[in-house]
């Protein structure tokens, strides 16, 4: 499957790159999901932070939940990747680029940077926002570089775990109804809009399986604080990961066709 | 049949697929020689696209193998992918990207280099399915015709010895039907592609092809030129329509289901 990387990440670049031209040709998109995180931000973490009802020692509420809603938004972009490869397979689209000579990784890693490009754009609307709400952000060269990083891989965990759920539920109904399902107990059982130390113990068990709550851990300590500790445990935990739904998903996915 | 003619383009032998106990595929053998236009025909839930699907690398067989120009369908499929062009029964071309962009994304999924090679080639391509003047429209904007034109396209770009096409003409009117054959025509006489295509349209089947394969519950029932199929059918100027029941059997036996149908119609709305 890795038998000729250069070429696997050159495939990946232009399938991600076509997906930014289609953006480019009707960004509106881009502007619609933007509502949703600044909603986050802007109401719910607003109100709560009146209320001081969750102990976030060091950090003002709206600080320690801007990650979190950054988070959400890149897997919530994500998360529904895999309706595009049914939606592909309907329409033909799947099949043909199935049968070109494009290693089946390389049309994973294609999706997974593009849904990975949705969620930069997300994070650079959430960094103007909290700009805008007085959040105190941490904002160096190397704590770019560190969210970059850690959204694209974000993104593209949860896009190869939604495209191996796309493999198997196989058509757009089933699939939606799934993603509904999932994607508010990940977000909710980790540590994106509270503490993990607040949580019952067994949802503190889930929570720190949950790839979710590493994402918010590296982003936290990148975009609050001035250090990088923990930060590489984090982001190798999303590599590894990553990998793995990426294989999984490229063995899989080609079977949606039959 | 079997022998291994040297001008034979897609050797098939033995090919089976089974999806649990059900057999799609029954052990077929044929050959299609070297800028050869085939057609293959067969009832809904035949095997047709079972078939399809196998040589063009998307299934793998139960048993049997089948060679594109030489190369193994499963142990060569990216030697095999290199070889042929598919155009799907569906719109595979991206309606949110223009047509430049559209061949421009297969130009470099299929390794044409350098870039003023793919430049060239897709201003060929253009040129020869009449459709310079819309290089930077959205393609969502083209009429039936022309999607069908784009595919062909895409799929002739690397120059393949083989153009697999499902139902390439359903739900596109007279006129676009024959300029489409028109293109496929010109493709197989000035660069010698064979073309390996499926339809339901048998008038559309005798006209073009040069011979055909009857394929009916996962066998192969008959293989000629339309003369020789019509002809055997002993009765005086059958057409291909009559040859088609006589040996596929009259019973009704539609075997798509929901899903296909469902499909099917949708781009036949969005062609038409």
């Amino acid at each position: 499957m890795f038998h000729n990387i250069s070429q696997t990440i050159k495939k990946s670049y232009i399938l991600a790159e076509v997906e930014v031209r289609k953006l480019l040709h009707d960004p509106t998109e881009l502007i619609s999901r933007a509502v949703q995180p600044i909603l986050w931000l802007g109401i719910f973490g607003e109100a709560l932070s009146k209320v001081r009802a969750i102990p976030t020692p060091g950090l003002t509420y709206l600080q320690f939940i801007a990650p979190g809603i950054l988070t959400q938004s890149v897997v919530f972009v994500a998360i529904f990747y895999g309706l595009y490869i049914i939606m592909d397979r309907d329409t033909g689209i799947l099949q043909k680029m199935l049968v070109t000579p494009t290693p089946r990784i390389a049309l994973v890693w294609g999706r997974m940077l593009s849904a990975g490009v949705r969620g930069l754009s997300q994070a650079l609307i959430i960094f103007i926002f909290s700009l805008v709400l007085g959040i105190h952000l941490n904002i160096t060269f190397l704590s770019i570089i560190g969210v970059i990083l850690i959204v694209l891989l974000g993104a593209g965990f949860f896009t190869g775990l939604s495209m191996i759920i796309a493999s198997i539920v196989k058509t757009r109904e089933r699939f939606m109804g799934i993603g509904q399902v999932i994607t508010l107990p990940l977000f909710f059982a980790s540590n994106a809009i509270y503490p993990i130390s607040i949580m019952p113990a067994w949802l503190q068990v889930i929570a720190t399986v949950n790839p979710l709550s590493y994402m918010v851990d590296g982003l936290r300590t990148l975009m609050l604080s001035n250090s990088f500790s923990g930060v590489g445990i984090d982001i190798g935990i999303l590599v590894v990961v990553t990998l793995i739904v990426s294989i999984i998903s490229a063995r899989m996915y080609p079977k949606v066709v039959i | 049949m079997e022998s291994q003619s040297v001008s034979s383009l897609i050797e098939v032998l033995n090919l089976t697929k089974k999806f649990n106990d059900f057999t799609a595929v029954d052990d077929i053998s044929f050959n299609v020689n070297k800028g050869e236009i085939f057609g293959f025909l067969g009832p809904n839930g035949a095997g047709k696209s079972t078939t399809i699907k196998m040589l063009i690398t998307l299934l793998e067989p139960t048993k049997g193998k089948a060679l594109i120009d030489g190369y193994d369908i499963v142990n060569e499929s990216s030697k095999v992918r290199e070889t042929i062009g598919y155009v799907s029964q569906m719109i595979s071309v991206d309606g949110t990207l223009t047509a430049y962009e559209n061949l421009m994304l297969m130009a470099r999924l299929y390794d044409i280099a350098p870039k003023t090679e793919r430049i060239k080639r897709i201003n060929e391509t253009l040129s020869f399915l009449n459709l310079e003047k819309h290089a930077n429209s959205l393609v969502r904007t083209f009429s039936g015709g022309m999607i069908r034109k784009m595919e062909v396209g895409q799929a002739m770009l690397h120059r393949p010895k083989v153009l697999f096409l499902d139902e390439p003409t359903t739900g596109l009117d007279p006129v676009a039907q024959q300029s489409v054959w028109e293109h496929l025509f010109a493709l197989r006489d000035t660069m010698n592609t064979t073309i390996f295509f499926s339809t339901h349209n048998m008038e559309e089947a005798d006209k073009v092809s040069d011979r055909i394969a009857i394929i009916n519950e996962g066998k192969i029932v008959i293989i000629g030129t339309p003369e020789e199929i019509k002809a055997k059918t002993g009765k005086p100027n059958a057409s291909l329509e009559d040859a088609f029941i006589f040996f596929t059997g009259n019973k009704f036996q539609d075997k798509s289901n929901f899903r296909e149908i469902r499909r099917n119609r949708k781009t036949e709305q969005r062609l038409g």
